[in-house]
């Protein structure tokens, strides 16, 4: 069964509330347990932080189109911004965890919880994002 | 509003019940608040029984609030942690360096 999500957020912290609720929702029914669902969800909520905080800089007006679909065992989230260009190396970078300081540690988080975290699209209409949870395994 | 703090003042500092959602949104007020906390008292603990959701921007005011404390040479801990809590301070690795207590009557012991 294919289950899915397709919806647009204003990009602001206020929205991520209902981010996290329509994931929530989504998810629903899929197979993913109860903390695997929550682990989702907060990769969700980190990846669009960094959107709002990082490829929108902070700024109002933008947009997050958020796609989720559960396909071939997995849960697959795309999360498309309308912002500059911003570098894909930036999810794929590793972090001294030993050195306590504040920041950095969303992209660390999506990447722990879940099996894939890629950028498919970095241009200048804007960037896309993809994550993939497995539906078997925990993080 | 997604989420509820409360102070409560004890023999040597304070006790911040911190409570709902913690997240980008809420994370400058709770920030803002154990900030203050931590300046105007000699031990700040922090229970996160009633948080049902923290989220990196959440776990970073409290890395500050820890690094607050060191340079004041102050206490500061964390007691009473919710499933939400726990699992975004092991997944940031932080478990080890936080004070950590499994009550807050403990970590009132242990603060002492």
């Amino acid at each position: 069964m294919t289950r899915s999500l397709e919806r647009r957020f204003d990009a602001c912290p206020e929205e991520l509330k209902q981010i996290r609720e329509a994931v929530r929702e989504a998810t629903r029914g899929s197979g993913l347990d109860e903390e695997t669902t929550g682990d989702v969800v907060l990769a969700v909520d980190e990846a669009c932080q960094n959107i709002i905080r990082h490829a929108y800089g902070g700024c109002e007006g933008g947009e997050i189109e958020l796609v989720l679909r559960v396909e071939d065992g997995s849960v697959v989230v795309e999360l498309r911004d309308f912002a500059s260009a911003v570098d894909p190396e930036c999810v794929k970078g590793e972090r001294d965890l030993e050195e306590v300081r504040p920041g950095g540690l969303g992209t660390h988080f999506m990447r722990t919880l879940m099996d894939e975290v890629e950028f498919v699209e970095c241009s200048d209409r804007g960037n896309l994002l993809r994550m993939r949870k497995r539906l078997a395994d925990r993080a | 509003m997604a989420m509820e703090q409360r102070v409560e003042e004890v023999e040597r500092g304070v006790v911040v019940r911190l409570g709902g959602e913690v997240d980008l949104e809420q994370a400058p007020r709770v920030r803002d608040l154990l900030l203050r906390k931590v300046s105007q008292h000699p031990m700040v603990l922090v229970d996160l029984s009633a948080v049902d959701y923290l989220d990196s921007s959440g776990l970073a005011s409290l890395v500050e609030a820890l690094q607050a404390a060191r340079k004041r040479r102050s206490a500061f801990g964390l007691a009473d942690l919710s499933p939400a809590s726990r699992r975004v301070i092991e997944l940031g690795r932080l478990d080890r360096v936080f004070s950590i207590y499994a009550s807050v009557e403990e970590g009132l012991d242990g603060s002492a």
